[in-house]
């Protein structure tokens, strides 16, 4: 490999794989913590290192339906948000996935208001989670270059042709310099084709994109979106392999980390993750049986897997940076129930909502959250899920 | 299109449900959302054409003879040419169906 390692701010490497990954439309509007991706972009462009098209505007809005229409014309297309600017963007959110645009989104996830926080976790995501899009949650700098590459990769191929988010903590991974190996144009070149739409916007051909559905064909064009997106797993392993094969890294929807023959498994996401597998070391240090899941693709969801690595244990843990408020804890661990509802042996499933708006949790944060957890598992609890870390 | 748009599966359907065929909309059967029908009473009919102009869906002809015809393919039975017709010659009556 001749790829380089260097220290670099993650948004910052996020700009440099738009450049490698040689973009030709950027639209987006500036919003902390995903600012310096945008900004780098610009400077990329603006210095001709990246010959790309790069379209200010007035709100994400915008710069959502700029990025359906270059998308649709053919061009590879990327933008980034976070927080409210997601928000705002989410009408439009539906309708790429809708259209099957394969355009590419970093998500520098942030808290939304009120109170105004710019810091991180998972709210933003988790209320855009229905909108059809491929949800790959990055644990720390390498894994979210990497993914950004995948994404063009997966949402591009005629077999998918679905839009990408990336997802990355805010500050937490936004601003952090990493070392990060920095592959080669020619390698980058190999593994992620040129972009080609099969049925392109065209003055030649025309054709109509986003028409309307009436009573009597909406529901068959849903059912069409549905199974492009489940059927999206199978390219998305295929190009983690791919990716494998030419940079030397693996990815997999579901990673686990000590849990083979754990009893009590920990499930986290992003970057979030890296912080409890110290935890998990402290604790099997101290002698106990226990594993973490780091969740990394969240759509489409991935079910098999997800039921393959907590086979065996009795409780399993989950961590929400995410607040279904009035409902069943948070959106994550929802979904593992569900997943799991079925199972003939199943573990218990444990929830906490945590590390809102920015506030980190620190390794003991985790061992306090699994200790709490196992004790939850034996004793039960009067709540459907815990906030971990709240005043009372 | 191969089939008419009720009878495609979600297999039928181009990807993102582009529709590759221009004019498709003439296809499209916007009288299905009507509950009442526009019945015109020739007698009373003046041949103004105020009903054929103010149809927004121009669904309103007039005939050979100048008098309306309401395409009920088309016709969402708004009821607006019933509202405008001067002579009161048109009647809006509900779908048997």
């Amino acid at each position: 490999m001749s790829a380089q390692r260097i220290g670099v701010e993650v948004s910052q490497a996020i700009a440099i794989a738009t450049r490698l990954a040689n973009v030709d439309v950027v639209s987006a509007y500036p919003i902390t913590p995903q600012t310096h991706i945008v900004e780098d972009i610009a400077e990329l462009v603006a210095n001709g290192e990246l010959d790309a098209s790069y379209i200010p505007v007035e709100s994400e809005h915008s710069a959502m339906s700029a990025c359906l229409g270059s998308s649709a014309v053919g061009a590879r297309t990327f933008t980034a948000t976070a927080g409210q600017g997601l928000e705002l963007m989410h009408e439009v959110l539906y309708v790429a996935s809708a259209m099957r645009l394969p355009l590419v989104m970093a998500v520098a996830n942030r808290a939304l208001s009120a109170p105004i926080s710019i810091w991180g976790d998972h709210s933003d995501v988790m209320a855009v989670r229905d909108t059809g899009w491929i949800q790959i949650f990055a644990a720390n700098g390498q894994e979210t270059f990497d993914n950004v590459l995948c994404a063009f990769r997966i949402g591009e191929d005629h077999r998918v042709l679905l839009p990408v988010m990336v997802h990355l903590d805010g500050f937490f991974l936004t601003h952090m310099i990493e070392p990060i190996y920095i592959p080669e144009q020619s390698e980058v070149d190999r593994f992620l084709p040129p972009y080609q739409y099969p049925l392109p916007l065209d003055p030649d051909k025309p054709l109509s994109m986003g028409g309307m559905g009436a009573p009597n064909i909406y529901t068959e064009t849903k059912k069409a979106q549905e199974v492009a997106l489940v059927a999206a797993k199978e390219v998305i392993l295929e190009a983690w392999g791919e990716f494998n094969n030419i940079f030397g890294r693996n990815y997999s929807p579901v990673e686990g980390y000590h849990c083979e023959g754990a009893k009590v498994l920990l499930l986290a996401m992003g970057s979030f993750s890296e912080t409890a597998m110290s935890a998990i070391d402290a604790l099997r240090d101290e002698g106990k049986e226990v594993g973490l899941i780091k969740l990394r693709l969240w759509r489409p969801f991935p079910f098999e897997e997800v039921r393959q690595v907590v086979k065996g244990a009795e409780v399993l843990i989950v961590l929400d940076r995410a607040l279904s408020f009035g409902g069943p804890g948070g959106p994550v661990c929802s979904e593992l129930r569900s997943a799991l509802y079925h199972e003939d042996k199943k573990p218990k499933v444990i929830g906490f909502v945590g590390g809102l708006g920015g506030r980190a949790i620190t390794i003991d944060g985790f061992k306090e959250i699994i200790n709490r957890g196992i004790e939850i598992s034996q004793k039960g609890s009067e709540q459907e899920f815990e906030m971990f870390g709240v005043r009372e | 299109m191969a089939k008419p748009e009720g009878e495609l599966t979600w297999k039928d359907l181009e990807i993102g449900a582009i529709v590759t065929e221009p004019g498709s909309a003439s296809q499209y059967q916007t009288g299905d959302w009507r509950t009442e029908k526009p019945i015109i009473d020739l007698d009373k009919c003046n041949q103004c054409g105020l009903c054929y102009l103010f149809c927004p869906d121009a669904a309103i002809e007039l005939n050979g003879e100048g008098y309306p015809e309401a395409d009920l393919f088309y016709c969402k039975g708004c009821g607006i040419c019933a509202t405008e017709c001067p002579k009161k010659a048109i009647t809006m009556v509900e779908e048997e169906e």
